[in-house]
């Protein structure tokens, strides 16, 4: 556990160098979870300022989930197992109970111990240390913040993980990886011409995204551990709309080099190009799901914009969306059971979520310019673009549509996120 | 060949205007004279000048979009002119070579309007090589929505947006 934390932070580390935007990011949350779980955490012990930063992330952490409701201490403070009287907590409506320290070690590391309590139960759910390099705070708060959620919920928590987006600002476009929660902004790739279509390699590595850098749509890869990149795909017209395979030994891509848009796979080295559509339409946006055999697409074979499945293997193509207004942007949920993509009806664009087995449709949102849904790695919820207050926004809503955050950035317009995977 | 050496000369004469321009008739103080008849000159022959219709902003040259209806990409029934000069011209110009560029307006995802305005510049496209012009002498690309000329959510906008633009290289 600790060495998988500390592979990742050398990660961060590493994209810290290529370039740091700090930007002042401002979260508003709209709605709540319909059982919301009481737990009261206990301000962190030992490092007065380090120990404030961890609180603090951990706090927002559980609140923007809306799964959790925050039950005030009101003047106790704990920080040891021993110093825990269950009734006190009890009698403040808390179900759980996070306490713990935070120490700033000689040599430029911190180090948080904490345990979480079912106050109920009377007993520890976890108790783990979490260390890390000292300008690594954030992380530990989202690594601790993994840990409650999990215990809490059941699920595996995503607070650990990182959104890829672009930010335009007049003619400027930024390719931006950022923590979860917005924070931690890290330019990728800067420059004056549209960057589009950022994704996201299983292992979290790399970056796959259109560039117009030469002056049409090229398909780079790019290590965000090395900042080195390579062109995956440069071939006449537009090379576009790229995503990799699960097991990350292929990826699919769009390419007009044949006429219209159709997809394509290829190899991670650019080697082994091969179409696998053959319409005539626009086919584009491959997304693929979690066993790596099945590809939902947009196309507009059946006159408009709208969602089909297929083998990755060759065979039968089927719509899957019906009804009024054009879809696009299909997105898989980590478990299959079903996807999300942007629904057009009357001038609008909403965030939907349609179930494989009764193919029964969700919308997700209110409504509004929200395009580009995809989920987070644990499936519970669904980061999207969207526009607040004449800026393109980040936006986040629950796979049961009850919550949804918005995330404005310091500058520019925020567009074509993505959720990274677990780290 | 022999359309290459026409606008060869063409280009010389061209050139040649280009370095001769017009001077400006000169201001000179008139001398007080006394006012007669004089018979009207003769007009001046009018000069023998080969402009490029290309550069004259009343040609129909002169317009360079093409504009199309929400989620169509086929050239309208009143751009089609527009589109047939540029054929021709390129036609009797083949050394002159044009970059399409489709655009979207933003409704639609990013990357299907890509393909959107791929298929804006291959209309395009066609019906200028339909028209005479080689397909050597053009080149396609696609923005999408990604390079708007107007960023209001609004038809106005829009529809300025959803165009393929003729750009001579």
């Amino acid at each position: 556990m600790a060495l998988r934390l500390l592979r990742g932070m050398l990660g961060l580390l590493l994209l810290a160098q290529v370039s740091v935007a700090n930007a002042i990011l401002t979260i508003e949350i709209i709605g709540a979870g319909e059982h919301q779980i009481p737990v009261a955490i206990v301000p962190f012990g030992g490092g007065g300022k380090l120990a404030q930063s961890i609180d603090e992330v951990v706090t927002g952490d559980l609140q923007r989930s809306g799964l959790f409701r925050l039950v005030d201490p009101m003047g106790k403070s704990p920080h040891e197992l021993a110093d825990v009287s269950y009734p006190d907590w009890q009698a403040r409506g808390a179900d759980a109970l996070a306490i713990g320290t935070v120490t700033a070690q000689a040599n430029g590391r911190i180090e948080a111990r904490f345990r979480l309590l079912d106050v109920v139960k009377q007993t520890e759910l976890v108790g783990q240390s979490v260390s890390a390099n000292d300008d690594q705070v954030r992380a530990v708060g989202h690594r601790i913040s993994d840990l409650i959620y999990e215990k809490l919920t059941g699920d595996k928590g995503v607070f650990s993980t990182r959104i890829a987006y672009v930010n335009r600002q007049g003619r400027k476009f930024s390719l931006i990886v950022a923590d979860s929660d917005g924070y931690n902004e890290q330019t990728v790739l800067a420059q004056n011409e549209p960057i589009m279509s950022p994704a996201w390699s299983p292992d979290g590595s790399h970056l796959v995204y259109v560039s117009f850098e030469t002056g049409h749509a090229v398909i780079y890869v790019q290590s965000l551990y090395t900042n080195q990149r390579m062109v995956l795909a440069d071939f006449p017209g537009s090379n576009s709309a790229p995503v990799w395979s699960p097991d990350g030994n292929q990826l699919a891509i769009v390419l007009t080099r044949d006429g219209s848009s159709q997809i394509y796979l290829v190899r991670p080295d650019g080697n082994g190009l091969r179409r696998i559509t053959f319409s005539g339409a626009i086919d584009t946006e491959p997304n693929f799901s979690p066993d790596g055999q099945t590809i939902l697409f947009t196309s507009d074979r059946g006159g408009s914009p709208q969602i089909y499945s297929m083998p990755v293997a060759g065979g039968l193509e089927q719509r899957m969306t019906f009804g009024e207004g054009n879809n696009f942007s299909p997105r898989y949920s980590p478990d299959g059971k079903s996807f999300v993509y942007t629904h057009f009806i009357n001038g609008k664009f909403y965030i939907a979520a349609q179930d494989f087995q009764n193919g029964q449709v969700e919308i997700l949102t209110a409504g509004g310019w929200e395009k580009k849904p995809s989920f987070a790695p644990n499936g519970k919820l669904i980061l999207f673009a969207s526009e607040a207050r004449g800026r393109g926004i980040l936006a986040t809503v629950s796979s049961d549509g009850r919550v949804q955050q918005h995330m404005f950035t310091q500058s520019g317009d925020a567009r074509e996120p993505v959720w990274g995977p677990h780290k | 060949m022999k359309k290459l050496v026409i606008s060869l000369v063409l280009l010389n004469l061209l050139v040649a205007c280009a370095s001769e321009k017009p001077k400006e008739p000169v201001a000179v103080a008139p001398a007080p004279v006394p006012v007669v008849e004089a018979p009207a000159p003769a007009p001046a022959p009018a000069p023998v000048v080969e402009v490029d219709p290309l550069n004259d902003p009343a040609s129909i040259l002169a317009k360079r979009s093409v504009y199309f209806p929400f989620d169509v990409s086929a050239v309208q029934e009143n751009d089609k002119p527009i589109v047939l000069a540029h054929a021709k011209y390129l036609s009797e110009h083949p050394d002159r070579k044009v970059r399409l560029e489709g655009n979207c307006d933003e409704r639609g995802s990013n990357e299907y309007n890509l393909g959107l305005g791929q298929r804006r510049a291959d209309s395009v496209r066609k019906m200028l090589v339909l028209g005479g012009a080689k397909a050597s002498q053009i080149d396609t690309v696609s923005y999408g929505e990604e390079k708007p000329r107007c960023t209001d959510h609004n038809e106005a906008c829009w529809k300025q947006n959803r165009r393929s633009d003729i750009k001579y290289q």
